[in-house]
């Protein structure tokens, strides 16, 4: 090992041979299809580890490179694994290994790369990358044009008749969108607000009385900005389910792209689940909260959920500049009266309360059930959202906010 | 200190009891001359990282807690107004002198981030919980880390004086950009096993033994598998541990109402405090051997 703190000399990398150093740009290429932002100063403070001695060692190599290379919690859980798929040929998950990946496989020492390391390198890059989900990034620029031009028709689908599984996926992808356009909207507001700040006069003077009226320490004046904070209610109950897997992915989206944003579920009880959509992976974000929104299938109780919610998340998660947005059929199977009373304490809290219903663009629907006509009376915006367009249509009016 | 072995037991000399991967980590913050971002929950021992880490170097710590509108006035250097307007009414008269006198070292007030580059020997600086201060200074700092230069406009340019280790904490309230964390070592601390939990209550607490520590470390390992909001982290458990010894207790199995009692010390919210009743406590205490 040479000393540490000095850059490694020219000869220092002609140690590192040719091949090694194109195994490394391929894993580099392989952490980069799954989502690691990798750039090229680790590329070569890698190879100085790899010439510094850490390549001998392969599980002091895959931490050093753990640290080196991830750059959020995801990617550092699941480094490990492609770590140990690339470099010593292990099989991840229950992908299979294609045919001449499994020759690396059969000779995994980090130092007998005699074969073609980078086409193998990169073959065996794409087969064993273990997530499909987080298809973003690496979906090709061909398939994302297509994507775009059928979510146009999309748009106006209701949700509820989105049959094939491909359809569903470019619903869910848009709605992602969709949640980062309203946030970068929101975002440009503040900024342009944030600018106004000048003199503040009177308490100058005052905080300067003792200098002799010498202004020495100035006080300034800057309009405290924060921003909007959206918090979603989702009803995760049976007559919801035709709707709750786009909603989720539509939160997932704005959990992601606001800077300040909770989640929740509820059906028979209330669940906070802005931890297990912080999941940047939308995939496993959107598995972990399939799990919990199937809740016990015995109806939905919007009053006792929103009291649960008064009672111990209210306080915590309300500041004056949020907005609650609640997505429910209104279908109360609990007490109605509850309910009314529950949304009048909501509404002192926040800001606005968005309702929304996708079941209000129904033919011949009416606000007739019990629960949701309790809760009207307290709603600022009363809304559909069964299709992307609807969705889209809110966005003018948080912006106002 | 090139290995990390001797680094571990460095840390674990000044009482801090690190995995195999932080010792690593701390080794390449050394070699490669990046910053560390150390990123956990509330609570798992981001901060002593740092602290540990001044005292294996035996050097100063400089610390710069971030909040909300923090600014380069109160992180980076500040002109001191007060003795200014004072030497400008002392000496009326020549302003070109006057304006080289006021703005000279002697006028400049160190705030963190310029005092770290200015020591001859390079501090440990602790940049904690960076995801409160806002974006915009997050892409100063940025430009800091990596250069390591401050040019003051009256001034002219510092460079630094040796270049400090810098570990950085966040609590993820807030993302935070792609070029800073691609900028830093990343490390997760995630809460220790209980092996690792039982050695750090030994190495901190006075009087707590081998046996009780691990059954302390056991039942908060357990606790922290209930459905609590606010997860007790590795202060608590010290808390806890410090509570049972001070009351003399040697075996948890002895005193189930002091443990139940003494709970309050690991479980802070009403919420929480409601779900673990003595039952729960005594299901938890029961698997504890």
């Amino acid at each position: 090992m040479s000393c540490c703190g000095t850059n490694p000399s020219f000869e220092e990398m002609d140690e590192v041979s040719r091949l090694v150093s194109r195994k490394l740009a391929a894993f580099q290429r392989t952490l980069r299809d799954n989502g690691f932002a990798v750039g090229l100063a680790e590329g070569q403070d890698a190879a100085s580890l790899m010439a510094a001695g850490y390549a001998a060692k392969p599980g002091l190599l895959r931490s050093a490179f753990k640290h080196l290379f991830s750059a959020r919690k995801s990617d550092w859980e699941k480094f490990d694994g492609l770590f140990d798929a690339f470099w010593l040929g292990r099989r991840v998950r229950s992908r299979s290994l294609a045919a001449d990946s499994a020759k690396a496989a059969n000779n995994p020492s980090l130092k007998s790369m005699q074969d073609d390391a980078q086409q193998s390198g990169s073959q065996s890059a794409t087969d064993q990358a273990p997530s499909a989900d987080d298809a973003p990034q690496g979906r090709g620029g061909e398939g994302r044009m297509e994507g775009a031009s059928r979510a146009e028709n999309l748009s106006e689908v209701d949700f509820r008749k989105l049959a094939d599984p491909e359809q569903v996926a470019q619903a869910h992808e848009a709605a992602a969108q969709l949640a980062r356009i309203m946030r970068t909207r929101l975002t440009r507001r503040d900024l342009a607000r944030r600018r106004g700040y000048r003199l503040d006069l009177r308490r100058t003077i005052h905080r300067n009385i003792s200098h002799g009226g010498v202004p020495i320490s100035l006080v300034k004046r800057q309009r405290k900005d924060k921003p909007l904070r959206l918090i979603v209610l989702l009803d995760a109950s049976g007559s919801m389910s035709m709707y709750t897997s786009v909603f989720l992915r539509f939160i997932h989206g704005v959990l992601d792209e606001f800077r300040e944003a909770e989640a929740f579920l509820f059906h028979t009880r209330l669940a906070h689940v802005s931890g297990a959509m912080k999941e940047k992976d939308a995939g496993r974000a959107l598995d972990r909260l399939s799990l919990l929104a199937q809740g016990a299938g015995g109806g939905t109780k919007i009053g006792e959920s929103l009291q649960t919610f008064n009672r111990w998340h209210a306080a915590r998660v309300i500041h004056s500049r949020s907005v609650v947005m609640i997505v429910s059929d209104g279908y109360e199977t609990g007490d109605a009266a509850l309910l009314g009373r529950e949304m009048g304490r909501l509404a002192k809290r926040c800001r606005r309360i968005v309702w929304l219903n996708p079941m209000m663009a129904w033919e011949g629907y009416a606000p007739e059930a019990r629960g949701i006509k309790a809760a009207l009376p307290h709603v600022d915006l009363y809304a559909p959202a069964n299709t992307l367009k609807s969705l889209s249509a809110l966005e003018p009016y948080l912006a106002r906010l | 200190m090139k290995d990390r072995d001797d680094i571990a037991q460095a840390l674990a000399a000044s009482g801090y009891i690190a995995d195999a991967e932080l010792a690593t980590a701390i080794s390449l913050m050394q070699r490669l001359r990046r910053p560390l971002l150390l990123e956990g929950e509330a609570g798992v021992g981001k901060t002593e990282v740092a602290k540990a880490l001044a005292s294996v170097h035996a050097t100063e710590l400089i610390r710069l807690q971030c909040y909300e509108g923090l600014d380069q006035s109160s992180a980076l250097y500040e002109w001191n107004y007060q003795r200014q307007l004072l030497a400008i009414q002392a000496h009326r008269g020549d302003a070109d002198s006057i304006e080289d006198q006021i703005f000279s070292e002697k006028y400049l007030l160190e705030r963190p981030l310029l005092a770290a580059i200015r020591r001859d020997k390079p501090p440990v600086l602790l940049i904690d919980e960076i995801d409160r201060a806002d974006d915009e200074f997050e892409a100063f700092l940025l430009e800091l880390l990596s250069d390591f230069q401050v040019s003051i406009p009256e001034l002219g340019t510092i460079k630094a004086v040796s270049i400090p280790h810098v570990v950085l904490t966040s609590n993820g309230t807030r993302e935070l950009s792609d070029a800073l964390r691609r900028r830093c070592l990343y490390h997760y601390v995630d809460y220790p096993d209980v092996e690792r939990e039982a050695r750090i209550i030994m190495a901190r607490i006075d009087g707590a033994s081998a046996s009780l520590s691990l059954q302390i470390a056991r039942m908060v390992a357990g606790i922290r598998k209930e459905e609590l909001r606010k997860v007790p982290g590795v202060a608590e458990t010290l808390d806890w541990a410090a509570a049972l010894v001070g009351l003399d207790v040697r075996d948890l199995h002895d005193a189930p109402e002091i443990v139940h009692e003494t709970l309050m010390c690991l479980v802070k919210t009403q919420e929480d405090k409601a779900r673990v009743t003595r039952e729960v406590s005594e299901r938890i205490l029961g698997k504890v051997a």
